[in-house]
């Protein structure tokens, strides 16, 4: 009796060890140790410091993408999502046509149709309206003169991007704004507002604060798309690692450190986002 | 007699107003009128459309057919006009429909800043004076979700009163409340009720109807049946439904 009591009570405590060593975030530990291991690599390996060098020099075209697209793409996407609660049927057709369009496309598909299709069918259409203004403007008017060359491709990747992402936070917005109670809005018209004023003082605020961590999500999201812009040769981190790489065939050592640098910022990021979900959470002042 | 013709205006006309939901017919030819100054209650069973009606007098919800006249002004689908009309219509609905995002302070503020176009000063002092006057001057700065639903609702009467409205519509206002905070609000609204303010009340309280009401209309299946003084409609009811639903609730 006392000795399958005593077998209970240590596998009892053995069963405690194992529930605590199968709770550690092993997922963690094992990226810590791989980071330690590439950041001993980047001190003490001149080829590895090499590259990290070579890699950092896009870092800054990294970022300055993904800010610009990701707040393009804000606005782009509570106009859109806006347009997709409305009651208008012509701005809701207009809005949803955008969403389906983008979501039905590759990202990849996007950047080139935006970079060589719609850039130039754009100033296609400019130049012909200059060419009818010149009985009014001359023979020097802008609209004349410019052409596609004058957009960079850094620029047309960053439009393709922003377009792209504005078709996913527009139904971000929707959903955040569609989250918010009837009785919200019939309360702010109740009392006399117009349905602009009701959405901008009433729905707005509350939808917003509801939708930041989706929204943060999505920024990581486009950290990591923005590596599709090296497809246009704009020089990023990825461009600048593919770039070595054709150069002196040092695929591992490349891609282990353009991997590095890019789990390094969303991994930071995504805890931010955490962060301030956990605040979020704890202030709420209902909702 | 008819020197004055506006003095003594009704404060809301309807005529022959209908709502139909898809097939469904939930207000079919209700006319009513409700003088200055007087309160008039709207009881019946759920369904009976007694909501509709309510809602149909500040246009949240469009009528299918009828007319409606507040303050002689006839309602049409002119979306200025009907702007207009809610600010001097307040409403306070069973679900309270405070913005959770702004203290009791600035729930009552907002309209009157947006709509009113009052400055802080002048909104905040409205403001503080009709929550003094719904008895919680101390919870201004509090958040809706920090406060009890008795007292969510008071807030909400506040904010429709700071609009200086000439009707007030109630929307079952009590039926989502605990029942020990159901007298706070009650009193609230027989205060207001004393003071003169016209006012249309759908409520399942019968207690506040054989109080405060110059008139009481009972409702089912989306027309009135019948429409009678207080006194008379709880002692001796004129028609067969009246009796049959006061002894249901009435037990």
């Amino acid at each position: 009796m006392a000795a399958t009591q005593s077998i209970a009570k240590r596998t009892s405590t053995q069963s405690n060890f194992v529930q605590w060593l199968s709770r550690l975030p092993w997922w963690l530990l094992f990226l810590i140790l791989a980071g330690i291991i590439l950041l001993y690599q980047f001190l003490t390996n001149e080829l590895y410091s090499v590259i990290l060098s070579k890699l950092t020099q896009g870092i800054v075209t990294t970022i300055f993408v993904t800010l610009v697209a990701f707040t393009c793409a804000i606005i782009l996407g509570l106009i859109a999502g806006l347009g997709r609660v409305s009651r208008n049927r012509l701005i809701f057709n207009l809005a949803t046509l955008y969403v389906q369009v983008i979501r039905g496309l590759p990202m990849l598909v996007q950047i080139f149709y935006v970079a060589f299709v719609l850039t130039p069918a754009f100033f296609t259409v400019l130049n012909a309206i200059g060419m009818a203004l010149i009985p009014v403007l001359g023979e020097t008017n802008f609209m004349l003169t410019s052409n596609t060359q004058d957009v960079t491709l850094l620029a047309r990747a960053m439009i393709a991007l922003a377009l792209a992402y504005g078709g996913f936070e527009a139904e971000t917005f929707r959903a955040g704004i569609e989250s918010i109670g009837r009785g919200q809005m019939e309360a702010a018209r109740s009392l006399g507002m117009s349905y602009v004023q009701a959405m901008r003082y009433v729905i707005l605020p509350q939808a917003i604060r509801r939708v930041l961590p989706p929204l943060g999500n999505d920024f990581i999201a486009m950290l990591k798309d923005s590596s599709l812009v090296s497809v246009l040769g704009v020089r990023d981190i990825t461009q600048e690692a593919r770039l070595y790489v054709s150069a002196s065939f040092r695929y591992p050592e490349t891609y282990n450190t353009l991997a590095f640098m890019y789990l390094t910022m969303t991994i930071i990021l995504s805890l931010g986002v955490k962060w301030f979900e956990n605040r979020m959470g704890k202030n709420g002042r209902g909702s | 007699m008819g020197a004055v013709p506006n003095a003594k205006q009704p404060m809301i006309v309807i005529k022959n107003l209908v709502k139909q939901f898809g097939r469904v017919d939930a207000v079919n030819g209700v006319s009513l009128r409700v003088e200055q100054g007087k309160v008039l209650v709207i009881i019946g069973p759920s369904g009976s459309g007694k909501s509709t009606v309510l809602r149909c007098i500040n246009h949240l919800e469009v009528p299918t057919s009828g007319e409606i006249w507040v303050d002689g002004i006839h309602l049409t689908h002119n979306h200025k006009d009907i702007n207009a009309i809610r600010a001097e219509v307040g409403m306070v609905f069973q679900q309270f429909n405070l913005f959770p995002h702004l203290t009791a302070l600035d729930n009552i503020m907002l309209a009157q800043r947006i709509v009113r176009r009052r400055n802080e000063d002048e909104a905040g002092r409205m403001a503080r004076k009709q929550l003094e006057r719904v008895g919680i001057p101390e919870k201004a700065d509090n958040y809706p979700g920090q406060l009890s639903g008795g007292q969510q609702q008071r807030v909400a009467i506040a904010r429709a009163l700071a609009m200086n409205p000439k009707v007030m519509l109630f929307d079952e206002p009590t039926s989502a409340l605990d029942p020990e905070m159901i007298k706070e609000v009650l009193d609230v609204m027989l205060e207001l009720a004393h003071e003169g303010m016209t006012m249309v009340v759908v409520t399942h309280e019968m207690g506040f109807a054989r109080n405060a009401a110059d008139e009481v209309i009972f409702m089912d299946k989306g027309v009135i049946v019948e429409q009678n003084s207080p006194e008379q409609f709880f002692s001796s009811p004129r028609e067969e439904r009246t009796q049959t639903f006061l002894n249901q609730i009435l037990r």
